[in-house]
């Protein structure tokens, strides 16, 4: 919230045009031929620093897009630029080393690992050394490993889970578990920061420490951050502008009092009787 | 089945290269046929009648995998103890043929529905390797038990009188057997009946919606439980007369004989798309075609190794085989 | 005392030493009071088995790929092996042996020439086992690397399990037909006249070799990225790993060591056939991981022992004219087992060197972001 006066000076991260999606439909010369848009027509710019937001109802097509930026899952048509190169066909893997990180609606971490393993697993990419390093466990692997179990422990430590470092990450509450997965996602090393539903299943007390932590990760890892959300409070206070999707498609986009106030975004919420309150 | 049609000429469209096998595979075929008609026709005809075996192991297996998720490598041995059981019915008692085949269907099917509760109903939470293994437990318990000496002893028992005349005749040049008849009659009226079932019946209805989602299906009133053990049953009851007609087919039975035909039974369910039944029949007819035509033509020695050949290559184009479900991109 | 800093393979000195007086006590101590019948069926056989096994459980344990396959990499490394020592046997020898003549014979002394009682360790046989071993391991997972590249690349899971167990029929298929390309190996009736090298000493160093090897691995970012595949593929490719590399990593990496059992296992006994190579015997290695528990070392080792002592064990224990039930009290305790102990005998705890380092929490650690302290610090009740 702060440089907004020079939002526009700043390299565009993402620039998503036309994305779209089709599940179960056959590919023919004129188009697609019957199926499911999930996701049509998307277009987002986001620049560095930035902290927005994604918001609709259920079956919008929000997670979608998101696995289509990462990676997972294919997308139909459209671009997806990152730093100026379009990342639509690079495997996922592919796409989070060049600096795109995630955490998932339902939490998706490695369950019988350890949370340090977990977190030590996105510094792989970075590792440093190879299998024949392991097989022999040379100096490279030891000075290596070091390194990665230092930051590893750095990186817990931020988010108050050193002392359960040898714990199985299935083992721990929902809220550690969710500041795992952000712990992880963090460990890879990202430039751009795509959370999904971050907010979900916490109370209020949470909520706000993670609205907290949000601010402060973006500050401390010079991150950029599309954030995906249903609970209004966490949208309103911290995105900068808020994009608003409904079946597939925006309907809507402005910093929160403008959507708050958009006739379209409250129908979809709420209904064409929504409309008149 | 258009549905299915039109996707198939579509892909064949896109994967000319396919289309080219394929033809050039038809042409290679239609030359043998041209060559020797009568032992072209033959052939297929036997591979016909060891299709229609196949295909009832086939669809057992892939019930089972479509209701519970597990291989039940046990299916192969159930095979063997109906064929055993029409052994016995026919040459101690002398049973005739329909006697015979519902005795061996009430035994396989009593022995399945014991063997799901014993052994994998308590395993239906655990992890699925758990299940497997039990599976590969229960199969070389039957194998080994029956071959005890106070069983069913390990020989190779040949299997006389057969509880129907063996007769043949000549038809155009092909030999045609009573047995052929009974065989894919026979199949052919059980198929029909489980097509009727599964896809008419209230009873098919459940089955097919505890496949789908069994909480759900709980949450309906179905009482899974037994719904999954009539599956198990109904499938065993088709092996039991697979076995009858595979030792009329091949009179020798021993406690060894539902190794290979469960393999290639199994290979065929996951051909055809493992869980779909008009798969498991396609994919049978199939691999029972393929088996003789190569056997045949090719070498009978090498025949296993194409039969392996074709279906790896098959699941490498559509993992999910022929008819499966068409896998799902994941996120 | 300074702790020496001598390390090879990653593990100390020490641990070198404690592993050849485990060696010299089996060999001095426990196998001369055995029968020869026993030595290979109850110590020899079964470390070439736990090599299959540890494979396995790199491949299915530790990568979540349920694969069918070592078997046929089994015989294929058998195969190659005998096959190397059929064709190179005088030529690996007598050279070796001649070079070891050339040495000073103060070196002479400490190199044995002959069949010594001591190791059977005799220079040219030694270097044509090793050979052939090595040669079999390789082209296993040469093959592995096509087969497994091509099959991970579009398969998962249980479709994985089917095509592998293709691959094992077939490999049995083409070795029955194999007297028609190498006449030596006699096709179904099988090979005869392979040299009987492999004696415990060889076993036992292949053994530890790979059990250090799969410790190694596993204890690294690469054993954590191969272990991330099978917890969650799709976390996994979110994190930055390619999955299918890993995947296709253990998969060699396993059937490698297939290889190099097989290697060992034809020249164990004098005879090779290819009938002992059919795919229900593939399940064998799948049961021993699974009783050993799925993704634990130590419990493969103590599994794969346990299982050959059973399944010899019977053999003796049953009473007389039984001895055709041990293969029903077999698959009776399968069941039990799977029954009442899922999670194998150790379930995820290691034993000794094969525990997970510790690596404790340093002093000088970050602060905690002091929202996420507030959240609550773990040491609150929960």
């Amino acid at each position: 919230m702060t440089m907004s006066a020079n939002a526009n000076d700043r390299p565009v991260v993402l620039e998503i045009a036309g994305l779209c999606k089709n599940f179960g439909g056959i590919a023919t010369e004129a188009g697609y031929e019957g199926g499911l848009w999930a996701v049509r027509d998307f277009d987002l710019t986001v620049r560095q620093g930035e902290l927005v937001g994604l918001i609709g109802p259920n079956g919008a097509g929000k997670t979608t897009v998101f696995n289509m930026v990462s990676g997972l899952l294919s997308a139909t048509s459209g671009q997806v630029n990152y730093y100026g190169r379009n990342l639509v066909g690079q495997p996922a893997y592919a796409i989070t080393q060049a600096g795109i990180g995630r955490t998932f609606q339902n939490i998706r971490v490695f369950p019988k690992l350890t949370v340090l393993d977990n977190v030590r697993i996105a510094y792989h990419p970075h590792a440093g050394y190879g299998l024949v390093n392991a097989i022999l466990q040379d100096a490279t692997f030891e000075r290596k490993e070091r390194e990665m179990v230092e930051k590893a422990q750095d990186l817990l430590a931020l988010f108050n889970l050193q002392d359960r470092q040898e714990e199985l990450a299935s083992n721990l509450p929902y809220g550690e578990q969710r500041r795992l997965e952000i712990a992880r996602a963090l460990a890879a090393e990202p430039k751009l920061l795509l959370l999904d539903e971050p907010a979900a299943g916490m109370n209020p007390k949470e909520t706000h420490v993670l609205m907290d932590m949000t601010h402060f990760i973006r500050e401390k890892f010079h991150l950029t951050i599309v954030l995906i959300e249903h609970q209004m409070r966490v949208v309103m206070g911290i995105c900068e502008w808020i994009t608003v999707m409904d079946f597939g498609q925006i309907i809507c986009r402005g910093d929160a009092d403008l959507i708050c106030n958009d006739p379209k975004v409250i129908e979809a919420y709420l209904g064409k009787a929504g409309r008149r309150v | 089945m258009q549905k299915t049609l039109g996707r198939f000429t579509l892909f064949l469209r896109r994967r000319w290269y396919i289309a080219l096998i394929l033809v050039l595979v038809l042409l290679w075929l239609l030359n043998h046929a041209r060559q020797n008609p009568q032992l072209f026709a033959q052939f297929v005809v036997d591979g016909l009648r060891l299709g229609f075996v196949y295909a009832l192991v086939a669809l057992g297996y892939t019930m089972v995998y479509g209701i519970v998720r597990l291989i039940n490598f046990a299916h192969g041995d159930v095979f063997m103890i109906g064929a055993f059981t029409a052994y016995y019915a026919s040459t101690r008692w002398h049973w005739s043929l329909i006697p015979t085949m519902l005795l061996a269907m009430v035994v396989c099917s009593f022995l399945a529905v014991v063997i799901e509760r014993v052994a994998y109903k308590p395993l239906r939470e655990a992890p699925r390797i758990a299940a497997l293994i039990t599976a590969i437990g229960v199969s070389f318990f039957l194998e080994y038990f029956t071959a005890l000496d106070f069983v069913f002893t390990p020989n190779f028992i040949s299997f006389t009188p057969l509880p129907i005349k063996f007769q043949s005749w000549d038809v155009a040049g092909i030999t045609v057997s009573n047995i052929m008849f009974i065989v894919i009659g026979v199949s052919t009226f059980f198929l029909v009946l489980l097509y009727y079932i599964v896809y008419r019946t209230k009873l098919g209805k459940a089955m097919r919606a505890v496949a789908w989602d069994k909480p759900t299906a709980r949450l309906m009133g179905i009482d899974v439980d037994w719904v999954i053990s009539f599956t198990f049953a109904l499938g065993a009851a088709l092996a039991g007369v697979g076995g009858m007609l595979y030792v009329i087919v091949y009179p020798q039975v021993r406690t060894f004989l539902g190794v290979m035909p469960g393999l290639k039974s199994f290979i065929a369910a996951v051909f055809g798309g493992i869980g779909s039944i008009p798969g498991a029949f396609v994919g049978a007819l199939s691999i029972g075609m393929i088996e003789n035509l190569c056997g045949a033509y090719l070498s009978s020695t090498l025949r296993d190794l194409i039969v392996f050949a074709i279906l790896i290559a098959v699941l490498l184009y559509k993992p999910t085989g022929l008819f499966g479900e068409t896998a799902k991109e994941k996120a | 005392m300074k702790k020496s800093r001598f390390r090879f393979l990653g593990q100390s000195a020490l641990f070198w030493l404690a592993v050849l007086a485990v060696f010299l006590v089996a060999e001095w101590i426990v196998m001369p009071r055995m029968t020869e019948f026993r030595k290979v069926g109850w110590i020899i056989f079964p470390c070439i088995m736990a090599v299959i096994a540890m494979g396995l459980n790199l491949i299915y344990g530790f990568n979540g790929q349920f694969s069918l396959g070592q078997w046929g990499f089994y015989a294929i490394g058998a195969y190659a092996a005998a096959d190397v020592t059929y064709r190179f046997a005088a030529r690996v020898t007598y050279p070796v042996q001649g070079i070891v003549f050339r040495l000073p014979p103060v070196l002479q002394r400490v190199i044995p020439m002959a069949q010594v009682e001591l190791f059977h360790f005799d220079a040219g046989k030694s270097a044509l086992l090793l050979g052939a071993v090595l040669f079999g391991g390789l082209l296993a997972g040469l093959i592995s690397l096509g087969f497994g590249y091509i099959v991970l690349l579009r398969l998962g899971s249980d479709y994985f399990g089917i095509a592998t167990l293709g691959f094992t029929v077939m490999v049995q298929v083409l070795l029955i037909n194999s007297d028609r390309v190498l006449p030596e190996t006699k096709g179904a009736r099988g090979m005869i006249g392979i040299p009987q090298m492999t004696s415990f000493f060889w076993a036992f160093i292949f053994l530890i070799v790979v059990v250090v090897v799969m410790r190694n691995i596993i204890y690294s970012s690469v054993g954590r990225a191969v272990m991330s595949v099978r917890e969650d593929e799709v976390a996994a490719q979110a994190m930055g790993i390619d999955t299918l590399r890993y995947k296709v990593m253990s998969f060699v990496v396993g059937s490698l060591f297939a290889g190099l059992a097989g290697g060992l296992y034809a020249h164990l006994y004098a005879f090779l056939s290819p009938l002992y190579f059919d795919f229900v015997k593939s399940f064998d290695p799948m049961i021993i991981i699974v009783f050993g528990g799925l993704g634990n070392m130590t419990g493969t080792i103590i599994a794969t022992f346990l299982w050959a002592l059973t399944v010899e064990g019977l053999r003796i224990w049953l009473p007389q004219g039984f001895e055709a039930w041990r293969f029903v009290v077999y698959p009776i305790a399968l069941l039990l087992l799977m029954l009442f102990r899922q999670q194998g005998l150790l379930g995820r705890r290691e034993l000794g060197f094969l525990r997970a380092p510790k690596w404790p929490l340093r002093k000088t650690v970050a602060e905690p972001i002091p929202e996420a302290a507030e959240a609550g610090a773990p040491k609150e009740g929960r």
